[in-house]
């Protein structure tokens, strides 16, 4: 599925790389631990998270995920989209929870990487 | 003998979240530059990260030097901090003494040291309470992980 659809899907704002939402996603992580991430992401995943810190962006980066959600209405600060941006990560904002975005995501075919 | 084709160190701050990953992004752009088969860079960053955030939420400070053979990448993590008293322990998922302000910040769920030894090929844990922790960790280059 194309980033583009999941943010149409998830009624998504997006914060970071506009250009680049043709990205396919075959492959969901989902977590507020940042380790949980590192430990389960074998890259390409859509990342989705309620942390909107700048380690968030790290963490996405060291992983090599293909983009970021943020659920919950969460938005990052400034310096963590321009941070995103420079890493060339598309970054996502929705105002939906995790477990609904998960459910959504999961009855269009997308799987959680184990 | 393995031929030394990279040596560098680092310097980590200690408690200071906002700067923590830093460096493991610079290594990330170090390995990538060298053309570093992206799986092997992939396990060396993953540890480097994980050490440099465990460098920045519990020690004053700390050095990892990385290291690049033509048969390895080895990192080598020196903290001084308050060091681990129960090795074994600290190295199960899931247990943890993080602050609920590390939480905050994603990590110090039980998950960094496991991920640790998970991505290296060989891997060293020793500490001294009070004094600091060393984290030694071998990536190969012709690994598969």
């Amino acid at each position: 599925m194309k980033l583009a659809e999941i943010k149409d899907l998830l009624r998504c704002e997006v914060l970071a790389g506009e250009e680049d939402l043709s990205v396919d996603i075959s492959q969901v992580v989902a977590s507020d631990g940042m380790s949980e991430i590192l430990a389960f992401a074998k890259s390409k995943e859509l990342m989705i998270t309620g942390l909107t810190n700048i380690q968030s962006i790290r963490t996405a980066d060291i992983a090599g995920v293909s983009a970021v959600l943020y659920c919950r209405g969460k938005r990052p600060d400034k310096k963590v989209i321009e941070f995103a941006k420079q890493k060339r990560i598309p970054v996502l904002a929705t105002e939906m929870v995790m477990f609904d975005i998960c459910g959504i995501l999961y009855n269009k075919g997308l799987k959680g990487v184990s | 003998m393995a031929a030394e084709l990279l040596r560098e160190s680092f310097q980590i701050q200690g408690r200071n979240f906002d700067k923590a990953g830093e460096i493991s992004s610079e290594i990330k752009m170090i390995l990538k530059d060298l053309g570093i088969d992206a799986g092997c860079l992939r396990r060396a960053v993953i540890v480097a990260f994980e050490a440099e955030m465990n460098v920045a939420m519990y020690a004053d400070r700390g050095t990892l030097t990385l290291v690049l053979t033509d048969k390895d990448i080895s990192l080598d993590v020196r903290d001084e901090g308050p060091g681990i008293p129960d090795i074994e322990l600290a190295l199960q998922e899931g247990y943890s003494t993080a602050s609920d302000e590390m939480r905050d910040m994603g990590f110090g769920f039980g998950m960094g040291l496991p991920n640790m030894k998970k991505n290296s090929d060989e891997f060293c844990l020793e500490s001294e309470v009070g004094k600091g922790t060393r984290v030694f960790a071998r990536i190969r280059l012709n690994s598969h992980g």
